[in-house]
């Protein structure tokens, strides 16, 4: 198996015309998507037997944990890429996932506080899930601290996947520890989610939704990458050349 | 002609360095600790001063003040040696990077770990714990703290060379510490209860064996980078 593909995403002036081509593609169906599913789950969708109308929050929320989860997988998952082949092109991928991944997160937790009020009668419980995305957003919060505290953009490129790589390490054993902590304490009146399935009403806008959030952040998350790399390569002359070439066509 | 040090001469002549460097200056290695105690002596002053009340908030009051005062301490685990120039020559000694960092880590444990594990349980009888509890506690802090120190390193390691590093440095170790901290709390709440609390010992092992055989290769890569 020829392994050309994988190394030409390394070249910056590739991954600036592939993202440049790529981005709308994710962009219009994540919007499109996104308007879709809410409109079928705010409004479409029937009323839960239990929850009534403030089940409809899930639309936003389940999808903003998912891709929450996701986006620091995936700034992992770069960094290390980065770390291994010394890919400047994967650093700045991890580098554009921690700010969208991080304000993600602060949406899964903020709409998951407004779901409890009315359910559990408080903004915030010590549920699990709940410590969990915290958590999350303070490793987002250190990674970009790390980050923005090395002037150096290569030390700071490594520094901070080095710290990726170990928080995505330890994630799991902070997932157990707080699953198996709040188990010892009191449980909070959690309400949980029927297993029941839904019906498609509801079930079809929240998949659209998935989708879209997950697309919505891929494009955001790659319109930051371009910009990452553009910004490192400034004194490069391809930079120079697209950016002609650009002016040429306007 | 010299004989080439073995690894475990090495790291055993880092680990000697290091001690008599500490003891020369007990100031300093001394201020945690007495860091940790004052902590722990504001929870009493700031909550309730009933005992059995403390007794219920001791598990907490404790390992807070205790991963306070580690993250306090850990920051200069590697700055000297760092701004010296000493790192770079273990970097270029030939051995194993990772190891050498591993018997300064250790040397930094010895200093700070073993003492706030010995002080804590003065700390917990100050907070109503009975004294069946003590040997519950100082386990717990002794297995604890050693994880507190490897996770520590890895953090040092990343904001070496970083001016006011110390803000960064806890946002970036806290988090790593939840387990260590929930497993910790836990078994010091069960010896004060008089309870078993081997369940959360055993967990606080596991993490700190885990530590013991990752937390020096990624605190090698980090110093390795801060170092460039």
């Amino acid at each position: 198996m020829s392994w050309a593909w994988f190394h030409r995403f390394a070249s910056p002036p590739y991954f600036y015309s592939l993202t440049l081509r790529l981005a709308p593609w994710l962009g219009w169906p994540a919007g499109l998507l996104i308007v879709g599913g809410l409109y079928g789950g705010l409004v479409l969708a029937p009323p839960d037997y239990q929850q009534s109308d403030a089940f409809r929050i899930v639309y936003v929320h389940a999808p903003a944990a998912w891709v929450s989860l996701m986006s620091y997988s995936l700034m992992a998952f770069a960094a290390a890429v980065g770390l291994i082949w010394r890919m400047k092109v994967a650093h700045a991928v991890a580098a554009a996932c921690a700010p969208v991944g991080a304000s993600i997160t602060a949406v899964c937790l903020v709409t998951g506080m407004l779901w409890g009020q009315p359910m559990w009668g408080t903004y915030w419980a010590w549920d699990p899930r709940l410590v969990f995305e915290l958590v999350l957003l303070f490793f987002f919060l250190g990674y970009m601290g790390l980050r923005s505290a090395i002037d150096d953009v290569s030390r700071a490129d490594r520094a901070s996947a080095v710290l990726a790589v170990v928080g995505v390490v330890n994630v799991p054993i902070v997932h157990f520890s707080v699953t198996w902590w709040n188990s010892l304490h009191q449980a909070p009146s959690v309400m949980r989610m029927q297993e029941a399935a839904m019906p498609a009403s509801m079930l079809v806008p929240l998949l659209m939704s998935f989708l879209g959030f997950t697309l919505y952040f891929y494009a955001v998350m790659l319109v930051r990458a371009r910009a990452e790399v553009l910004r490192r390569d400034r004194g490069g002359s391809w930079v120079r050349d697209v950016l002609a070439a650009r002016g040429k066509a306007a | 002609m010299i004989r080439e040090p073995s690894a475990l001469h090495a790291a055993a002549q880092i680990l000697r360095r290091d001690l008599k460097l500490a003891f020369r200056r007990p100031g300093e290695w001394l201020q945690p600790v007495a860091f940790f105690l004052i902590v722990t002596m504001l929870f009493p002053l700031a909550l309730d001063p009933e005992l059995s009340r403390l007794r219920q908030l001791a598990p907490g009051a404790l390992w807070v003040a205790a991963l306070l005062a580690s993250i306090l301490a850990i920051e200069f685990l590697f700055r000297e040696d760092g701004r010296d120039g000493t790192l770079e020559q273990y970097a270029l000694s030939g051995h194993s990077f990772a190891w050498l960092l591993l018997a300064k880590t250790a040397a930094h444990w010895l200093l700070t770990g073993l003492p706030l594990a010995i002080a804590a349980p003065l700390a917990a009888l100050g907070l109503g714990a009975p004294a069946a509890a003590l040997p519950g506690i100082l386990a717990a802090l002794l297995l604890g703290s050693v994880s507190l120190s490897l996770l520590g390193a890895i953090g040092a390691g990343l904001t070496l060379g970083i001016r006011r590093g110390g803000a960064l440095l806890s946002l970036l170790v806290l988090p790593l510490a939840i387990p260590t901290l929930v497993f910790g709390a836990r078994a010091t709440q069960l010896a004060i209860q008089g309870d078993s609390l081997a369940g959360p010992l055993y967990l606080l092992a596991a993490l700190g064996v885990f530590g013991l055989t990752l937390a020096p290769l990624a605190a090698a890569a980090a110093v390795r980078i801060s170092l460039e």
